[in-house]
């Protein structure tokens, strides 16, 4: 084989291996890099989530209003049957020492904020919209959280849908418990009753049609974060 | 005469070598992986609002051109290759300034009108080959340029990948959608470059393909020894 053929040779198994990778998933092999790489950029993000942080709005940039997307995982839109299953509740247990149930009006007695974020889908796009609702700091210390809790997991009526947080992520000041959108109360569309909605996760974190929020001792999973997107997902 | 590379030794240095080719694994797979990230949502218009300045707004990347399979396996792979891709390029980086290879890189008063002479030549306005160091003035400009451009890309990346914790400078950048378009629009750059780079190896010198590998190289087969132009005198 003489320089030409070599380099054509060489060229050839370079180009068939990249034709092949196109649109992979990758090697299996990789897998076990990739899931280190994952949890060593974790460890990273934690250390860098700092309360003191705010997702900002610039002056001038408009609410998306009904071109907010809309998601669920149920074939249709997910609504509470209180004839079915009595009156909408959100629970709150785990490690509390007052697990509580509260109803609509209950949470909107509570420590009320409306803030206008952005929200990050992890497909790429954002939409802003004006949130109002109950910070999951002041459900915390409303329900007496045990400091030794260090996941939050926020469950649905969505089929099951839910996902656990780092608790640092939940106590974030820009983590709420949203029952208003722009002005209005949550329509079925965006969660109704409520939903948990920060900045500081991606969408599939921000649980809707909130059932339950769970204080844990250990991450719980997710709906998505199972299904191979990261348990993080912060910004 | 071309300086910077003394008689019997290699044209690039070993730590060169390593991480051109580390690099051109990894910035594949940044940009294959990339892509298939942004063919999730292959726009930037913030929801409800248009966006004026990419006029493809919603029109897919070819899946042949990415990586990743999926948003979430892309995903996987970008934040994980990016790590691969920052240190190979700190490493390059302290070494050219280290080694002094800086030199051959920087440019310098002279470089504008020698570009412009490597212009006419390669439009045949010129006969002959202009005088070059290790490198040409088209080549330094952008080996020169494509750092800077990557730093950019790094940095609009570290923008959207932390938005909120680093909201300083995501609003440096223009905001989130802004700074996702510097991330693209810089990846692009590189990639012209890149394909520019890879176009004129084989048109023009593709005995740098041995000099970029083992490091062997001979003075009589640079393009300036051949008198070579794209598809033009590639034997001496």
């Amino acid at each position: 084989m003489n320089r030409r053929e070599m380099i054509a040779a060489a060229g050839a198994t370079f180009g068939s291996a990249l034709l092949t990778a196109c649109d992979s998933t990758g090697p299996a092999r990789a897998a076990g890099a990739l899931t280190f790489a994952q949890h060593k950029n974790e460890t990273l993000e934690r250390a860098l989530f700092s309360h003191r942080s705010r997702d900002r709005v610039a002056p001038g940039v408009g609410v998306a209003g009904d071109k907010f997307p809309s998601y669920f995982i149920s074939d249709r839109v997910p609504i509470w049957d209180a004839a079915m299953r009595g009156a909408w509740r959100l629970e709150v247990g785990g490690m509390v020492s007052r697990p509580m149930a509260f109803s609509l009006d209950d949470l909107m007695r509570l420590e009320r904020q409306t803030q206008r974020v952005n929200h990050y889908c992890v497909e790429g796009w954002t939409a802003v919209a004006d949130f109002t609702g109950v910070p999951v700091s002041a459900l915390a210390a409303a329900c007496g959280v045990d400091p030794a809790s260090r996941f939050v997991d926020f469950e649905s009526f969505d089929d099951g849908y839910h996902e656990s947080w780092d608790i640092e992520s939940a106590m974030h000041p820009q983590t709420i418990i949203v029952y208003g959108k722009d002005g209005s109360p949550l329509s079925a569309a965006y969660g109704a009753p409520a939903r948990v909605h920060s900045p500081v996760k991606y969408g599939y974190k921000n649980t809707k049609y909130l059932t339950r929020v769970m204080f844990l001792p250990a991450a719980n999973g997710g709906y998505w974060s199972d299904r191979g997107y990261e348990w993080y997902g912060g910004l | 005469m071309t300086q910077g590379t003394p008689a019997g030794s290699p044209r690039h240095h070993w730590v060169v070598r390593v991480t051109h080719w580390v690099n051109v694994v990894a910035l594949s797979l940044m940009v294959g992986s990339g892509l298939r990230i942004f063919n999730a949502y292959p726009a930037f218009a913030r929801k409800g609002e248009t966006f004026c300045c990419y006029p493809f707004e919603g029109m897919a990347i070819q899946s042949w051109l990415t990586f990743g399979g999926w948003l979430a396996g892309a995903r996987q792979w970008h934040f994980a290759m990016m790590w691969v891709l920052v240190v190979n390029g700190l490493i390059y980086m302290a070494w050219v300034y280290l080694h002094g290879e800086w030199r051959d890189l920087v440019p310098r008063r002279g470089d504008l009108r020698d570009s412009v002479e490597m212009v006419k030549y390669y439009a045949f306005v010129r006969k002959d080959h202009p005088r070059q160091g290790k490198h040409n003035a088209l080549q330094k400009a952008a080996y020169f340029a494509l750092p800077w451009i990557a730093l950019l890309t790094v940095v609009s990346g570290i923008a959207i990948w932390k938005p909120v914790q680093f909201a300083g400078l995501t609003d440096l950048l223009g905001g989130y959608t802004w700074a996702r378009y510097w991330h693209f629009v810089s990846m692009v750059a590189v990639v012209a470059i890149a394909v520019g780079h890879v176009f004129m190896v084989f048109a023009v010198d593709p005995y740098a393909l041995r000099s970029m590998t083992t490091g062997g190289w001979s003075e009589r087969l640079s393009p300036e020894a051949r008198n070579a132009r794209p598809f033009i005198n590639l034997k001496l």
